[in-house]
């Protein structure tokens, strides 16, 4: 399937001072299909198919953890904060309700 | 803030089905078991007892409509793709940091959208999203801190086009 994966995550482009937020930025590709929908020409179902958790590391440790249901919008854009610490990669990873697992990762500068 | 909070409060009375919802939901899930009922359009019944279904996924407790805020209008075009950005104002400490945030849209047929942890070296408890609802609906966000206290904000959003939400 084409449409699916392609993860992007982004940190702030400029330095940050330790302790400063930074804003952390991430999008995929997914169908983020519910299991509650019906192809409207067969009438069948169409099968549950989200992304279930993402998580980030960041400075050897899981900084934030988000679950979720069938319920956020396709293409999921999400974003959230840390606080710099040391200058390293902030890792993000999807995984969907089928066990498909996606990773990426953005640089965080820190002075 | 305190504006906002006395805003959301004064939202809180539920709207029925105001909104069209998409012809291909299957719309009348149960408890997180679709049916397969002709379902052109959403019956406006809510079997979900999202007040349970908080102190559940959440914990139990008396949510104090303080400290949270959902940062999005009031109505939306398009059900299938509502903006949400949740800030929480609360410290981030060592000893005191909200641990936990999750999303309710009480009409939609599994109402609970997602969950968040966060840890002190989240450093603020805000995330952004894009989330479904099935129809005109009254909107929570609870969080939790790490000594269990409880923190809301309840508004209602009214939907122009219904997207098919799980």
């Amino acid at each position: 399937m084409a449409d699916i994966g392609e993860p992007k995550v982004r940190a702030p482009e400029k330095p940050l001072k330790k302790g400063e937020l930074a804003l952390i930025k991430t999008l995929i590709k997914h169908p983020m299909e519910s299991g509650l929908r019906k192809d409207k020409n067969t009438g069948e179902t169409i099968p549950a198919h989200f992304i279930e958790t993402i998580t980030a590391e960041y400075g050897g440790a899981t900084i934030m953890k988000a679950t979720w249901t069938g319920a956020v919008s396709k293409n999921p854009f999400f974003s959230f904060y840390l606080k710099a610490d040391k200058a390293g990669p902030v890792n993000v990873t999807w995984k969907d309700n089928k066990g498909q697992e996606w990773k990426e990762k953005a640089e965080l500068k820190v002075e | 803030m305190g504006m906002q909070q006395t805003n959301t409060l004064t939202r809180r009375k539920f709207l029925g089905a105001l909104g069209a919802t998409g012809a291909a939901c299957v719309a009348a899930g149960y408890l997180g078991v679709p049916r397969l009922a002709e379902a052109a359009d959403a019956p406006a019944e809510a079997p979900v007892n999202v007040d349970e279904l908080i102190a559940k996924e959440v914990g139990p407790g008396k949510v104090a409509l303080e400290k949270v805020k959902i940062d999005t209008p009031a109505r939306t075009e398009n059900g299938a793709l509502v903006r949400f950005p949740i800030s929480v104002d609360h410290p981030m400490e060592a000893d005191n940091y909200i641990a936990m945030l999750a999303i309710f849209v009480d009409a939609n047929p599994k109402p609970l959208v997602g969950r968040f942890e966060f840890t002190p070296a989240s450093g603020k408890a805000e995330v952004e999203l894009r989330i479904k609802m099935a129809k005109a609906s009254q909107v929570r966000a609870i969080a939790k801190s790490n000594k269990g206290a409880l923190y809301g904000a309840v508004m209602t959003i009214e939907v122009a086009e219904g997207g098919c939400a799980g």
